[in-house]
């Protein structure tokens, strides 16, 4: 066994194939026949498709066919059971009557023989519509018809009372706006048909989610369909369950016979593909004397669609981060005219520890207490949520770490009081935080006669290094080095693997492998020990397996001479491992460190420097891990000072829905970045001791730019993305709209 | 993206004769901007001229010292001219802050000059729009107006603002654009070739019809000048200015001998700004002759919904400007 390879930092083994351009990703499928489709869809946000004239479209070159309302197939709707594993976000079926919803939503489907006639003939189509009223935003939706209550609530104490006799309180509001996901690769599915059986290529991070959903949509048994992944280009949540383009994909396919690719283009990647929702968050903290925290209450409102419900947890980390006696949260939904939202990378926690982590420093100040210290006095020793010890906490040490990494001791905490030429130099501070979660795996290994490993699993590698670390886990049991190890994920036809999300493919995936790998060395022992094998008459107990080679009594034979001596192709193991259980409160933890300049001269705003300190157990991969929290930052830095999906206040529809206005960051806003991986093992959780990394560092990073920013700037932004109007003196009233 | 005539001329008559026949014809030369629109059907032409073959690519110092571009000198071919890093930093300073380097790499000179505005209601092919539709309104005033809109040049019909970096530097500059046309060639004055919005947003620049670009001539430099393009905007690269100024200045003994400050991000047009050119002329270089200069050159702007504070941003990158090219 290699004590060292859990840890190491080998470069992803899939890497070469992803920057030659031969890694296959969903679109890049196309099985003889393939014809293209194309969307058309809704330009108005709410209302009804009164006619659809076809006539040009359907004269249009290469035109197969076109699916609408009117004639799409009868499908059924997913239950959108997580628990049954046929979850979807947004369960109305595409094309199923004429209403219209959101702004881009699909109105109809163009088929023909070439992407380019197919985008042709769809903008011929003519849709003539009955508009109602939008409700464009959260505010709308509040007024118009008020809000949803009850989800995922948790209390204890009295906050209110609490708060009533308290010596220092705050009650603020925070908001933040849509943001969208913007993976790099676009949506897409490519769906086929052979003798019922539909096999179906998509850009998702849940393959066997997707399967449950198409099966039930379809009326089919499991067995009838194949999806496969094997390559996405990220996905930040927008992928975990199957959107209307893959139903509309499968279906027109299925009436034509022919393979069908369907690209999802990217101005409706922000309408019919998921997005973070709108939220508006109330805060009210209240400490004693001390600096104490004593009540505090988190209520928030999330935008949602009319077709579904989605409910952003806000409060989710709120309920257990800090020490309370007397705490409240609540969530509510209102609906507005926009597709489902869904998970975005932290999804609950991104935007509630912005509001939550800038409360938190509104607290400090207003009790007189550095915000660094006020943390370290208030975080909690236990999940009092759950009434359970944490399995492992680390959030002081990585907060004192970062902080003296950070130089947090040279902060003068006046606001405005550090300059540096033409620009003034803030420093803000957060805790991020996030669940840990882990489910049933299952997984396969073969030890095979020429020398390699060949492990499946039907999760995804969506960018993070899946690939690699299941690799990593099968070399540290058996010490065959990573090139022999051979690792196929994505592909329902695969023992059944967990969803890439919520940080838990890790901590999921790879006790399975491993158990899967232990089992197949034991087939293999069972060989060895048979009439026939090398170790014949040896009790399968005293076999050793060390370095890819089976060990008894100081005799040592390869694994290769044992399956070769009896012309075996291969020892297999499968194993089925069980997620999480109660026992402990299973959550990652860390903090961030942030320096900004404000160049008020120029009204510049730039994020310069953060230091994070990261506590998620065990770190598998050191340059994938780093790689993960390096770019959650990167998204964190989108969110707080840059990143809104825009929806014009009149009709509803988006207006920034392109990659040059919705503004991400680029590398130039990269701020010098040093993350610190704590790397203290959490064997409460699972046999390699991690958590899951791919969350944690967005959250908490927005709310530290805002405390930032109020240090350099003397002004409290609670509304994101920070912009550089709002710290702007001076700006003259709008003379005209 | 619907089907169009392609055809691709070797010499300019051919082109504009090619160009003549279409009904809905367009010259084809980086594309960055044409094959954008048109696979997004805001564009429909029905026929594409391709003029990349034509050899406008030299850039060429004329007798009386002037600059000549051919109209098909790519932006980054233009902005790594050694000439033009010497004598037009501020050109070449524009090029490099817009877009991206594959953008630039394709992107030409009169390309740039050509390019269509940012305005999602003209991009999105179904919002009211007095640009892609004569008559139907304009959808950005009271709607979403903060990032490429404008508070200069705007007018009742549309408030787009131009989103070239290197026409600003241009129009400070000073250059002359050289087409040629069925009747034959003319030079437009730069200031000129953009049009202000009007009651006719439709119609953006002073070609006729079939008229093609093949040079756009600089004026000489200043002597003993010093020039920047100062862009800001939300993030650092890939994003059009939200305000941006040019400027040109030639200080002697502490006191402003001559000035040019052409603004981009906030006008409709590449907005040169006279007035405060010629505030500062014979002032001492400093803060109160450059805040002077900046309030000048943002008069008359009108704020919308939500770019007021362009305004002043706008007038922070003029003194900013002025305070680093005569520090």
């Amino acid at each position: 066994m290699s004590d060292n390879i859990i840890g190491a930092a080998p470069k992803r083994i899939d890497g070469r194939l992803k920057v030659s351009g031969a890694a296959p990703y969903a679109a890049d499928h196309l099985p003889e026949g393939t014809a293209f489709g194309y969307g058309v869809f809704s330009t108005i946000a709410s209302g009804e498709i009164t006619r659809l004239s076809l006539d040009e479209a359907r004269r249009s070159p290469g035109v197969i066919d076109i699916f609408h309302h009117d004639n799409f197939p009868d499908l059924h709707r997913s239950p959108a059971s997580f628990a049954e594993g046929n979850m979807v976000e947004e369960t109305r079926l595409p094309f199923e009557d004429n209403r219209i919803y959101y702004a881009g939503q699909f109105v109809a489907l163009v088929v023909a023989d070439t992407f380019e006639n197919a985008r042709a003939a769809a903008y011929k189509v003519k849709v003539e519509y009955s508009e109602s009223e939008a409700i464009a935003n959260l505010d709308q939706g509040v007024a118009a018809h008020g809000t949803e209550a009850g989800s995922s609530e948790h209390s204890r104490g009295d906050p209110a009372s609490a708060f009533d006799g308290a010596a220092q309180r705050i009650d603020v509001t925070y908001t933040t706006p849509v943001e969208t996901h913007n993976p790099m690769e676009m949506h897409a599915s490519v769906a086929q048909w052979h003798d019922g059986q539909l096999i179906i290529y998509e850009s998702s991070q849940g393959v066997v989610m997707q399967k449950g959903a198409l099966s039930k949509i379809f009326g089919l048994t499991p067995d009838r369909i194949r999806v496969e992944s094997p390559f996405i280009g990220s996905g930040f949540g927008s992928k975990l369950w199957m959107w209307p383009h893959a139903v509309a994909a499968s279906a027109a396919s299925r009436e034509i016979a022919r393979p069908v690719q369907l690209v999802v283009p990217r101005a409706q990647m922000f309408t019919t593909t998921g997005h973070r929702p709108e939220t508006r968050q109330r805060l009210r903290l209240a400490t004693d004397g001390n600096g104490r925290l004593v009540s505090l209450r988190h209520d928030s409102i999330n935008t949602t669609s009319f077709t579904d419900r989605y409910v952003e947890t806000c409060g989710s980390v709120t309920k257990s981060l800090y020490h309370c006696d007397n705490l409240s949260i609540s969530h509510a939904t209102t609906r507005v005219n926009r597709g489902t939202p869904t998970s975005m990378r932290a999804p609950g926690a991104a935007p509630g520890l912005f509001a939550l982590e800038s409360a938190i420093d509104e607290m400090a100040l207003k009790a007189g207490v550095d915000p660094l210290a006020f943390r370290l006095n208030n975080y909690a020793e236990r999940d009092e949520s759950l009434d359970l010890d944490f399995s492992s906490n680390h959030i002081v040490e990585a907060t004192r770490r970062a902080a003296e990494r950070f130089g947090w001791q040279d902060r003068n905490p006046e606001p405005g009081s550090m300059r540096d030429g033409n620009e003034i130099v803030g420093y803000g501070m957060a805790a991020c935080n996030w669940e840990a979660l882990k489910f049933g795996c299952e997984a396969r290994v073969s030890l095979r006669a020429d020398g390699s490993a060949y492990v499946t699993c039907a999760t995804q590698d969506i960018g993070t290094g899946t690939y690699t670390i299941v690799a990593q886990a099968v070399s540290d049991v058996t010490g065959l080095p990573l090139e022999r190890i051979t690792v196929r994920l994505g592909d329902t036809s695969y023992p059944e693997g967990p969803l890439s999300g919520g940080s838990w493919a890790t901590a999921t995936t790879l006790p399975a492998v491993a158990e899967a790998t232990r089992n197949a060395i034991d087939q293999l022992k069972s060989y060895a020990v048979s009439s026939r094998g090398r170790f014949s008459g040896v009790d399968a107990g005293e076999l050793g397996f060390e370095n890819a080679q089976l060990v008894h009594n100081g005799e040592r034979i390869d694994y290769v001479d044992i399956l070769s001596a009896q012309r075996l192709a291969s020892a297999d193991g499968r194993a089925k491992t069980s997620g999480a259980d109660n026992e402990y409160s299973y959550r990652s933890f860390g903090a961030h460190f942030v320096e900004v300049r404000w160049d008020p001269g120029i009204s510049r705003l730039r994020v310069s420097r953060v230091v994070s300190a990261i506590d998620v157990g065990q770190v598998i991969n050191e340059m994938t891990a780093r790689n993960q929290v390096e770019g959650a930052i990167v998204m964190g830095l989108g969110m707080a000072h840059f990143e809104a999906t825009e929806y014009d206040h009149r009709d509803g529809r988006p207006v920034n829905n392109d990659y040059a206005e919705y503004v991400v960051p680029v590398h130039a806003d990269q701020p010098e970045l040093d993350v610190i991986l704590l790397d203290y093992p959490d064997y409460q959780f699972n046999e390699f001791g991690a958590r899951g990394i791919g969350e944690i560092g967005t959250t908490g990073l927005a709310a530290a730019v805002a405390n930032a920013v109020y240090h350099a700037t003397g002004k409290r932004v609670r509304d994101l993305p920070i912009h550089k109007e709002k710290l702007m003196d001076d700006i003259p009233e709008a003379r005209s709209a | 993206m619907r089907a169009f005539d392609y055809s691709r001329a070797d010499s300019a008559e051919r082109a504009i004769a090619s160009h003549r026949d279409g009904a809905q014809a367009s010259y084809l030369a980086g594309g960055t901007t044409l094959l954008d629109l048109v696979k997004l059907d805001v564009m429909q032409p029905s026929r594409v001229v391709d003029i990349n073959r034509l050899g406008l690519d030299r850039i060429e110092t004329l007798d009386d010292g002037r600059v000549r571009i051919g109209a098909l000198v790519t932006n980054t071919a233009l902005a790594s001219d050694e000439r033009i890093k010497r004598d037009y930093a501020v050109l070449s300073e524009a090029l490099m802050s817009g877009a991206t380097t594959q953008l630039r790499n394709k992107a030409t000179t009169a390309g740039n000059v050509m390019q269509r505005v940012r305005c999602p209601y003209f991009r999105d092919g179904v919002s009211a729009c007095n640009k892609r539709e004569p008559g139907s309104g304009c959808a950005a005033i009271g709607g979403f107006n903060r990032s490429v809109h404008a508070v200069l040049g705007t007018s009742e019909h549309c408030i787009a603002m131009h989103p070239s970096d290197m026409c600003v530097a241009m129009a400070a500059i000073g250059a002359t654009v050289n087409v040629e046309g069925p009747n034959g060639s003319r030079d437009i004055d730069f200031l000129d070739f953009h049009l202000l919005p009007g009651d006719d947003p439709a119609r953006e620049h002073a070609l006729e019809a079939d008229e093609l670009i093949t040079h756009v001539t600089l004026d000489a430099p200043i002597g003993g000048s010093r020039s920047g393009y100062l862009k800001l905007r939300d993030r650092a690269s890939y994003q059009f200015a939200l305000a941006s100024s040019a400027v040109i200045v030639a200080v002697e003994g502490g006191t402003i001998r001559d000035a040019r400050i052409a603004l981009g991000g906030v006008g409709t047009k590449p907005w040169r700004a006279r007035e405060a050119e010629q505030s500062l002329i014979g002032q001492p270089a400093g803060e109160r002759s450059f805040q002077r200069a900046a309030e000048l050159a943002l008069q008359g702007a009108v704020p919308y919904r939500q770019n007021a504070y362009k305004i002043p941003l706008g007038k922070q990158a003029v003194v900013r400007n002025l305070t680093t090219l005569t520090a």
